[in-house]
């Protein structure tokens, strides 16, 4: 088993591909945490941990599940509405719990506004603008995906989470497989379960910014 | 594919980037009238855009995307150039191809599309520079023609290589000198749309984009043409306001200027025999459909 793991950043200006550092993807019913294979279980509680202690936790949802492209699509985007709603209910006065949509793909120019979207060809924007230390990305498709969990990890120090429908992704910190609406369920209740027993990060916080 | 299909989840609606919204609300996709006039009163399928300000490419742009008559099952093809840094603010499918490359990866691309949805009608139009139509990638170009693919091809006739700061291209005028092309051009202008016609083109329309009807009209034919009979060609004068040293405000009439009748995008048009057919046809049902709208609403207000 590879000895290298992926922690929270800032790396380099361009960190190498943590599967090319060995790192491997979880089979099904497991995650993987900093790039060592744990049960999907210790998963659900090491993210809930992450995100009840990040001053800015965020949420972001991809074009899978923006678009109601199909009924399933839809449902996770519902989903996805409770996880943020259940943030919001169980974080401490001074956390704020965002919801930041990466609607397409495009590399935009002349510029995004971070305050509002991510974009995948420069997500440290959006990490940057908002002070972002924690995130969860969910329905962003594979390339699009590692290419931003990448050039975060290589430039910001936010501690970043995959919700990934298809085989996990090596470049997140915490990366789940198999995403479905009762996976998304599954974190909200995690996260209502651990509420008042994190300690935010609140003054000692080193935030996305300030790399 | 119809414009159901382009919804947002009701649960993230409200967080997503108004333009989005606007696109879902307020843009053309699926209307069958879609046109330049409706330029201002709905959503475009372009506003930003990262050219000079001024620059013509941006009317042609705006006129084209407005008159598209299928966007939401159009993929356009573009390659390097002014226009490409265009294309990823545009809300119709694209691909960037490698300078040149456009005409052989439509091909590709429109074949693909039939294989894979046959029964659904899918545009493929190719927008590229002068310098990637008939200098470096002539052979695609001609070859598309050749082999009949079903495609529009435009060419945004700038009269010169802008992106790279204007060096000389075969559709550059014969004397004219560039920035970086100090000596002048020492042969004519590449006659395209002749060999457009004689490469098998059934529809070829060589003009400027100073009137956006006659763009809509040019658009219409020439992508209906192409999907039902096979390649047409259109080249559009968009001047390089940057190279020729005009200000914003004088590409329109720069472009009037050279649609006189004796100068060289004087308004010029080939259509082959079954493609005139084929307009004929549609232009006969629009005809029907537009009486029979008048008659519907005239029976609703009585
Ligand atoms: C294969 C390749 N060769 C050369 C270039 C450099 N290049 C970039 S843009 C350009 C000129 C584009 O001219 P044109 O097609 O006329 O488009 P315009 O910028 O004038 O709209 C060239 C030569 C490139 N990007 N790729
Ligand atoms: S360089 Fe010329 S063609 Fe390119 S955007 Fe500027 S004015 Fe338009
Ligand atoms: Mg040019």
């Amino acid at each position: 088993m590879s000895d290298y793991r992926v922690l929270p950043g800032p790396e380099h200006f361009l960190p190498p591909a943590a599967a090319s550092m060995g790192i491997r993807l979880p089979n099904p019913g497991e995650a993987h945490i900093n790039g060592v294979i744990a049960p999907e279980e210790k998963a659900y509680e090491e993210a809930a941990r992450q995100l009840l202690m990040a001053r800015v936790p965020t949420i972001f949802p991809g074009p899978l599940v923006l678009w109601a492209w199909n009924e399933k699509a839809a449902k996770k985007a519902t989903a996805i509405r409770h996880l943020f709603n259940t943030l919001k209910e169980c974080v401490q006065t001074g956390q704020k719990p965002m919801l930041i949509p990466m609607p397409d793909y495009r590399p935009k120019y002349p510029k995004i506004n971070p305050e509002v979207e991510i974009n995948p060809n420069h997500p440290n924007l959006t990490i940057w603008h908002n002070k972002i230390d924690c995130c969860i990305f969910v329905g962003v498709h594979c390339h699009q995906a590692n290419l931003s969990l990448k050039i975060i990890r290589g430039g910001t120090s936010c501690y970043t989470i995959a919700m990934c429908a298809q085989a996990g992704h090596e470049d997140a910190m915490l990366s789940f497989r198999d995403a479905s609406v009762d996976k998304i369920m599954r974190l909200a209740e995690t996260v209502k379960r651990l509420k008042g027993t994190v300690q935010p990060r609140l003054s000692t916080a080193k935030s996305g910014a300030s790399n | 594919m119809s414009k159901e299909r382009i919804q947002i989840s009701e649960d993230l609606y409200d967080i997503m980037p108004s333009d989005y919204q606007d696109l879902v609300k307020n843009a053309t996709y699926g209307k069958e009238d879609r046109g330049w006039k409706d330029i201002g009163t709905s959503k475009e399928l372009i506003e930003q855009h990262s050219l000079c300000a001024g620059c013509p490419e941006s009317m042609a742009f705006r006129y084209i995307l407005a008159s598209l008559p299928n966007p939401e099952d159009t993929v356009m093809v573009g390659s390097t150039g002014c226009t490409s840094l265009v294309f990823p603010m545009v809300a119709v499918h694209n691909i960037h191809s490698l300078f040149g490359n456009q005409n052989a990866i439509a091909s590709g691309l429109k074949r693909a599309l039939s294989v894979r949805f046959p029964d659904r009608v899918k545009d493929v139009v190719v927008l590229a520079g002068d310098g990637a139509t008939v200098d470096i990638g002539l052979d695609m170009t001609l070859q598309a023609w050749f082999r009949q693919e079903k495609f529009t091809t435009i060419c945004f006739d700038n009269e010169l290589y802008a992106n790279t700061g204007g060096q000389e291209s075969g559709l550059m005028q014969k004397g004219f000198v560039a920035k970086m092309a100090p000596v002048g051009k020492l042969f004519d202008k590449v006659r395209l749309p002749e060999i457009a016609r004689e490469s098998g083109c059934h529809y070829v329309v060589n003009c400027t984009v100073s009137k956006p009807s006659l763009v809509e009209k040019v658009i219409r034919n020439a992508v209906h043409i192409a999907r039902e009979i096979g390649p047409t060609y259109l080249q559009l004068y968009t001047p390089c306001i940057l190279e020729i040293g005009k200000n914003s405000m004088e590409g329109l009439q720069e472009m009037r200027d050279s649609e006189k009748p004796a100068e060289r995008f004087a308004y010029k048009e080939y259509v082959s025999e079954p493609a005139k057919q084929l307009l004929a046809e549609l232009a006969a049902k629009d005809k029907e459909r537009k009486a029979a709208a008048k008659q519907l609403a005239g029976q609703a207000s009585a």
